[in-house]
């Protein structure tokens, strides 16, 4: 990358290179102040969960970033300005949208438009679509707004991450996956960590938790915690799980079978695997279910093949 | 391809499967069929004669239809594009707003004239089908005009469309405009203002000034330039530009209109929020 900028960061990384860089930014809606004035660097590396309750200023930052709205202050991505050089910007961020947009072009005109636009094959882009587990064979025709949820949210990464992106900007990016997409889809993070920086919006911490590295959380426009996160959790990770419960119960059994977990021999005992930065969601999941739980065993197991 | 074309054929592909264009294509080709069907192409004593009746017929349905058409349909697209999070995903990608507005309008200018220009030729073919002679001449002209009244609603379409920040707004942003043009038709308001003694330059100014009335008395020109057919100010115009320069004028005027427009839409476009 050409032109870095060398800026002192406010999470004590001293004069590292900055990759995006927001100074002051502002915005407002018909007198209503939506950023207040954000001041944040990220560098390559940084894999950030963007978080806040709604109307914090999450999507207005994020359109901010991707050139889409006019703002006070000042934003630069590696010294470029998203407004006036948007091509060469986005040309360099994938972005994935929390709402699958309604466009009623089949598959294989989305994909080969994005990738005329950004300079790929369309192969490209289907690769990381495929490996989600989307037939492609069988959607190429389809209308992309009759897919189903998770169909369409497998196209839309694989478009962001098929352009091998240097900025992956994604809004609940696994919401929509199923327990086995979303392990493929930590793996396929988990090849680009080196260089790429990943900006992840979320409503809840829990959620992307396992994924990032830096927290920076919103409320009212403005930043009001801006925290590194041990990243220990390896993306790539498997955990071999066995959760034994009191009784047989039919909600619990179909929660934990949609993790692709199976009876274990015992009455009440379930075994299964999931992916390591799924850990808090699945315990999420079993919370629910806390006066039922007799056991819980959780340990690390081999990389997703 | 450059972007341009890229984003007027993904403009097109978004358009092919909209259901307003299946109605839109349902209108025009049943409005052919029905002329057809109805014997607008027959004389009553001849028998079937020509094409002209019933190309002037369709052209003055179209002139009814076609303009609110396009101005609700343009509106609630691209404003709706943006609500539904269209734009939002789509602007995301590296193409140049450019490429984007000015794509979007070509390609939306394409899908909309095919279907009227499709149903004009297939009167054409059944013409020729019949044996009777191709008013070439007409042809043209309509073909000319057709041009010009999709590229001036497309591009006062694409200015709303920057203009508003809903649909609902656009919506009746588009409606109070295509109102307004009816209004100052020839045979409606002109008419009064003339009866009421306003003065005859200043009829003539509003007349020349409405696209929809350079359309009109253009596409009956050809026919029969009479005043109980075109109207008073319309054959005031006529009396003064003569017939090759109204012909001019009612091709140029509403084309650089709907340009204006849609130049006016990409700069307040490019300078807002574009999501």
């Amino acid at each position: 990358m050409s032109a870095r900028l060398h800026l002192y960061s406010t999470n004590s990384k001293d004069w590292e290179s900055e990759l995006i860089q927001f100074s002051a930014v502002k915005k407002s809606f018909r007198r209503t102040d939506v950023l207040r004035g954000i001041d944040l660097q990220l560098a390559t590396g940084d894999r950030v969960a963007l978080v806040g309750s709604n109307g914090a200023g999450k999507t207005t930052l994020v359109r901010a970033l991707l050139g889409q709205y006019t703002h006070q202050g000042k934003i630069l991505v590696d010294g470029l300005l998203p407004r006036e050089r948007r091509r060469e910007v986005l040309r360099r961020i994938g972005f994935v949208p929390q709402l699958p947009p309604p466009l009623k072009m089949t598959v294989e005109q989305l994909v080969q438009f994005a990738a005329d636009l950004c300079g790929v094959r369309p192969e490209e882009l289907y690769a990381p679509a495929e490996a989600l587990g989307l037939r492609i064979g069988d959607l190429r025709n389809r209308v992309f707004v009759r897919l189903s949820g998770g169909e369409k949210q497998k196209l839309l990464i694989g478009i962001a991450l098929g352009r091998a992106p240097e900025i992956l900007i994604m809004d609940e990016p696994a919401a929509n996956l199923d327990p086995e997409a979303r392990q493929v889809f930590f793996q396929l993070l988990a090849e680009r960590l080196e260089r790429v920086t990943m900006i992840i919006s979320s409503h809840r911490l829990d959620e992307v938790a396992a994924l990032v590295n830096r927290v920076v959380e919103l409320d009212h426009g403005r930043i009001v915690l801006d925290d590194h996160v041990d990243d220990q959790v390896d993306l790539a990770g498997l955990l071999e799980c066995r959760v034994r419960i009191a009784r047989d119960h039919a909600a619990f059994g179909k929660a934990i079978r949609k993790w692709g977990f199976a009876p274990d021999g015992d009455e009440g005992s379930w075994r299964g695997r999931i992916a390591g930065p799924d850990r808090l969601r699945f315990l999420g999941v079993l919370s629910r279910y806390a006066g039922l739980l007799q056991g819980l065993e959780m340990r690390e197991s081999n990389h997703v093949e | 391809m450059n972007q341009l074309l890229r984003m007027a054929r993904a403009d097109m592909a978004e358009s092919l499967r909209a259901r307003w264009f299946f109605v839109y294509t349902v209108v025009f080709g049943g409005i052919m069929v029905g002329l057809f069907a109805s014997g607008l192409t027959e004389s009553r004593i001849m028998g079937f004669t020509g094409l002209s009746r019933l190309l002037v017929t369709y052209i003055q349905i179209t002139l009814a239809i076609l303009p609110i058409f396009m101005l609700i349909t343009t509106v609630r697209s691209v404003v709706g594009d943006r609500e539904a999070g269209i734009y939002e995903y789509m602007l995301s990608l590296p193409v140049s707003l450019n490429a984007w507005y000015w794509g979007k309008l070509l390609g939306r200018f394409i899908i909309v004239y095919l279907p009227v220009m499709v149903a004009m030729l297939l009167a054409v073919a059944w013409g020729a089908f019949k044996g009777v002679a191709i008013p070439w001449g007409q042809v043209l002209l309509y073909t000319a005009l057709l041009a010009a009244l999709i590229c001036c609603f497309l591009g006062i379409g694409m200015l709303i469309s920057t203009l508003a920040r809903s649909t609902d707004v656009a919506q009746g942003a588009a409606f109070l405009i295509w109102l307004f043009l009816l209004l100052f038709l020839d045979l409606i308001l002109l008419g009064v203002l003339i009866q009421e003694g306003l003065p005859a330059e200043m009829v003539v100014t509003i007349a020349l000034a409405n696209p929809l009335q350079a359309f009109r008395t253009a596409a009956m020109l050809l026919l029969d330039p009479q005043l109980v057919l075109l109207g008073p100010s319309a054959y005031l115009i006529l009396d003064l530009f003569g017939r090759t320069g109204y012909l001019v004028w009612a091709v140029f005027y509403p084309s650089t209109l709907g340009l204006l427009g849609a130049a006016t839409g990409y700069w307040i476009f490019r300078r807002g929020d574009l999501s």
